[in-house]
């Protein structure tokens, strides 16, 4: 592997030696100077977009656009995209077509998105029975069950509990299930692993709640249930509820989407999406599972001597190249940044590798700080692509020292049509002609 | 002023245990529940029947039942609709497209009541009696060949039905 440090030339620009092979730079390189930031290419998602974007701007600069020429609109009470972003949303899963248009999910743009936190129109969607319709003054959540004093909160009583906040992603356990057909689909990144999103929760802390109902020794666990049209529910052990699971009122500063839960959701940082059960209305303090269908009849793995591994509830250490991914096409030979996301059900990531020989060589990444526990990492590095053909890869590890997985080996654990807890490694392939392709390494 | 420093100093001490304890008392904003109410929100059925109405079904029953509010979905004999096949399935759990039915996937007998008096039929959940979703279960049974057509499901046979999967699953959680 080349030595750090060195410069090579690459015609007018002074470029620091790679530290992996097909010119996986420094992660610093940015920061220290070596690289002048304007040499930095953009990726396009439709091949020569952003040429005939940048053309047109420079024709323009000699005359006074018309915004300039009159005044801009009034103010609105909530504020939208801008409309030359419309292009920006959600792509839809519905294996019940018109039968059950509701039942399914929608997948987060990852790839044309920035940062770790996920505007809250974006976030993805997985329904059993579609999204209700909840008037707040009629709903109430009550704690029954294994309990010294069984309770009804009403949504307005709710609000006025001390609030806690935090930070974390949710994923749902069947994300980029798509990547486990014998073929890899052509997909864009979001339209695989866009069922995880991230965002800052805030409401009132489980514990607190369980405290005031008192919780019976004997009660071991809870089942909680959703308002929705299929009465979703899951059996989670106590263990976690006491720990660190919330009942969450309001998603990044605003009170939840209905597609989010509103009026209440279950939040359970760090641990499959399903369990985080929307629209809130039960908790039931019991000594064991109630082996609901969501828990035997779905949300189980398939391993290869068709058993199934059942309450697999932790997400495992994952990472995906948002940044150039996909459908989208190189704009020729030169400087880029490779970014992505990094997340684990364990704690914190601690470190991304990139390749971009699909495997042979690694470079390490820069993190973005904040770097939290159970929350999206935004990693970032930088690249002077040659034109040669790639295969563009990551790896995250966590703070326990899990690592993610080769495609290989997450595949070896399971049955072949399993599709939760897929966790593996997302090869893209980068063609000559700049064309960038979903394989299976 | 010395009386308001020390009670501020009260306060924040309060705050802080309350931050850093893990018995944090809440401002008991919840009431009671009624037992109407424990009544009409218990919706769960755990493996052991607990919980299971009075009321009962046969297969005969459920087929008629079956045909007029399921089949459009999840076809004539339990499989071949647009919505999961429900029948069938056996032996397919390892291969690329496993199907996962009543009969080749779910433990518990019970969990059938459950599901679908909670959530079925999809256009119209908590419509169907409880005698029909007895006789609905019976019914499915009976097509994936657990049950006898005639037997009757109700809250003292239906924890009884041994389902063909129920050693199928290993709990990862202690």
């Amino acid at each position: 592997m080349p030595k750090q440090g060195r410069r090579q030339s690459t015609g007018a620009m002074e470029l620091p030696v790679p530290v992996a092979d097909h010119g996986l730079l420094d992660r610093r390189a940015f920061l220290t100077g070596a690289i002048h930031v304007a040499g930095l290419v953009a990726v396009g998602s439709h091949a020569g977009d952003l040429v005939a974007t940048a053309q047109a701007a420079e024709s323009m600069t000699l005359e006074t656009p018309p915004w300039m020429q009159g005044p801009g609109q009034p103010f609105r009470g909530y504020g939208q995209p801008a409309k030359y972003e419309e292009e920006v949303k959600r792509t839809f899963f519905q294996p019940y077509k018109d039968i059950a248009p509701g039942s399914g999910a929608s997948m987060t743009p990852l790839h044309q998105l920035q940062g770790t936190i996920t505007p809250n129109g974006l976030h993805f969607e997985r329904h059993h029975s579609g999204v209700p319709d909840i008037d707040p003054a009629q709903h109430a959540l009550l704690i029954h069950g294994l309990v010294r004093r069984p309770l009804h909160f009403s949504v307005e009583a709710l609000l006025r509990y001390p609030t806690i906040s935090r930070i974390c992603f949710v994923e749902c356990s069947g994300n980029s299930f798509f990547n486990v057909a014998a073929e890899p689909p052509q997909k864009s990144c979001g339209a695989i692993h866009g069922l995880v999103s991230c965002s800052e929760w805030t409401g009132v802390s489980l514990a607190v709640v369980l405290e005031e109902a008192g919780v019976d020794p004997q009660g071991k666990w809870l089942v909680a249930e959703g308002a929705d049209a299929a009465a979703m529910n899951r059996s989670i052990p106590l263990v976690k509820a006491l720990d660190d699971a919330m009942i969450a009122l309001y998603q990044n500063g605003e009170r939840l989407r209905p597609e989010q839960g509103y009026p209440m959701r279950l939040l359970l940082p760090g641990w499959e999406g399903n369990t985080s059960i929307k629209w809130l209305r039960r908790l039931t303090i019991t000594e064991g599972p109630v082996y609901s269908r969501e828990e035997t009849s779905k949300y189980t793995d398939l391993m290869p001597d068709g058993k199934a591994r059942q309450f697999t509830f932790p997400m495992a250490v994952k990472s995906v190249i948002t940044h150039p991914s996909a459908g989208m096409r190189m704009q020729g030979k030169g400087l880029y940044e490779v970014s992505g996301l990094a997340w684990s059900g364990a704690g914190r990531v601690t470190k991304v590798e990139v390749s971009a020989d699909g495997g042979k060589s690694w470079a390490e990444a820069a993190l973005q700080a904040p770097i939290l526990p159970l929350a999206l990492t935004r990693f970032r590095l930088p690249w002077n692509w040659d034109g040669s053909p790639v295969l563009l890869q990551s790896r995250a590890t966590d703070e326990k020292g899990n690592v993610q997985t080769t495609r290989e080996q997450w595949t070896a654990q399971y049955s072949a049509g399993n599709v939760y807890h897929y966790n593996a490694m997302q090869t893209w392939s980068v063609s000559p002609a700049g064309e960038i392709k979903n394989v299976y390494l | 002023m010395c009386t308001c420093k020390w009670l501020s100093a009260v306060v924040l001490m309060t705050a802080v245990i309350c931050v850093v304890g893990t018995a944090c008392a809440g401002p008991n904003l919840g009431r009671d529940v009624t037992p109407e109410e424990m009544v009409t929100w218990e919706i769960t059925i755990p493996p052991d029947g607990s919980g299971l109405p009075p009321g009962g079904g046969t297969a005969t029953e459920g087929g008629t039942v079956y045909n007029a509010k399921c089949a459009s979905c999840h076809g004539a004999n339990g499989t071949g609709g647009p919505a999961d096949p429900l029948v069938g399935g056996i032996g397919t759990l390892v291969s690329q497209k496993p199907v996962k039915t009543i009969g080749s996937y779910w433990p518990y007998a019970t969990t059938l009541f459950d599901y679908i008096r909670r959530a079925m039929p999809y256009d119209r959940p908590r419509s169907l009696s409880n005698d029909d979703v007895y006789a609905v279960s019976a019914y499915l049974l009976s097509l994936n060949g657990i049950i006898d057509q005639k037997a009757r499901m109700d809250a003292h046979t239906l924890p009884q039905v041994h389902m063909p999967n129920r050693e199928g699953f290993v709990s990862y959680w202690p």
